[in-house]
């Protein structure tokens, strides 16, 4: 199944990226933003066929690895 | 003394570590990141340096080689560890050290002689010293300390922070900060003392013609204080 994640800065937590594009974005013209925060977006394909396992396995992976907790959250945003 | 330098793919300043530690007697042996076995040692360090490109977020790769299982154990069991830049990186990804380092504030690579203050000298790298206001240099782009506030909280109860950047006086306010670390924090211990993250390069600094000598009392102190 491939699952796909999505690993987010933590309100609290800087983001100076953001902030540049966001600044970018301004002096493009587009003066509607309140705020941009940059995040990663992960698609991975498991050998796993059961949908409820195939979460479990990629929610292991990003608290082991693709998130640092102390400043990302992260988030199951589709299982197909 | 024996010392071990961890050798990553894209580590760049292991060598350099090397010729630190033997210039000051210790006798290093350099380690490749797939073995699985530390040899005996008094002392790791983890280098700086790009470990895996910086992929994901710097250091975490390096946190899960091979090697990292028996440093995780040798400072579990008091054996001296030392993180230096991109080695910081790695113990924060491996939870030896409490936090995080973030990109810099202001989004650039920071090259340059910076002044920090130790502010603790009750553990095994700066009992002694003399000084408490050094010369090092930094070179990062990912320095910006950070942790939880309940980190903090337990850091500054525990007087785990190593060191804190500031001026040619010590002072440590904010705009001797370079990359926007909290608290100015620069470097900073485990619970226990024995294992010390810091962005600053000592090995840098340990030729009066090419650099400057405050690197050099660093290792001097810390080969007579592990003897």
């Amino acid at each position: 199944m491939k699952v796909s994640a999505i690993i987010t800065l933590k309100k609290d937590v800087l983001d100076p990226q953001g902030k540049v594009i966001h600044q970018t974005l301004d002096g493009m013209g587009f003066k509607d933003v309140n705020e941009v925060r940059q995040g990663k977006y992960f698609e991975i394909d498991v050998k796993e066929n059961d949908p409820k396992k195939a979460q479990k396995i990629v929610e292991d992976m990003c608290n082991k690895l693709l998130a640092n907790l102390v400043i990302e959250n992260y988030k199951i945003i589709e299982i197909q | 003394m024996k010392s071990v330098v961890i050798t990553f793919p894209g580590s760049n300043c292991d060598r350099d570590m090397h010729v630190a530690l033997t210039k000051f007697g210790f006798k290093n042996q350099m380690v490749w990141h797939n073995d699985n076995e530390l040899p005996k040692s008094d002392l790791v360090v983890l280098p700086g340096g790009f470990s895996y490109g910086d992929y994901l977020r710097c250091g975490s790769m390096a946190s899960k080689s091979k090697i990292m299982q028996s440093v995780i154990n040798f400072a579990k069991s008091g054996g001296l560890v030392m993180g230096i830049c991109n080695g910081f990186q790695i113990l924060v990804e491996s939870g030896l050290v409490p936090g995080v380092l973030l990109r810099n504030k202001y989004l650039e690579f920071i090259c340059k002689n910076v002044f920090v203050k130790i502010d603790n000298k009750d553990n095994p790298y700066f009992k002694n010293l003399d000084k408490e206001v050094f010369e090092l240099h930094i070179a990062h782009n990912e320095g910006n300390y950070f942790c939880t506030n309940d980190q903090l909280k337990e850091i500054q109860d525990n007087n785990q922070v190593a060191i804190y950047y500031c001026n040619d006086n010590g002072k440590t306010e904010e705009k001797f900060n370079p990359n926007g670390s909290l608290k100015n924090i620069a470097g900073i211990f485990n619970k226990e003392k024995n294992v010390l993250g810091m962005m600053p390069h000592p090995e840098r600094m340990i030729d009066q013609s090419l650099s400057g000598e405050d690197g050099s009392l660093f290792f001097k102190n810390l080969i007579n204080n592990i003897k």
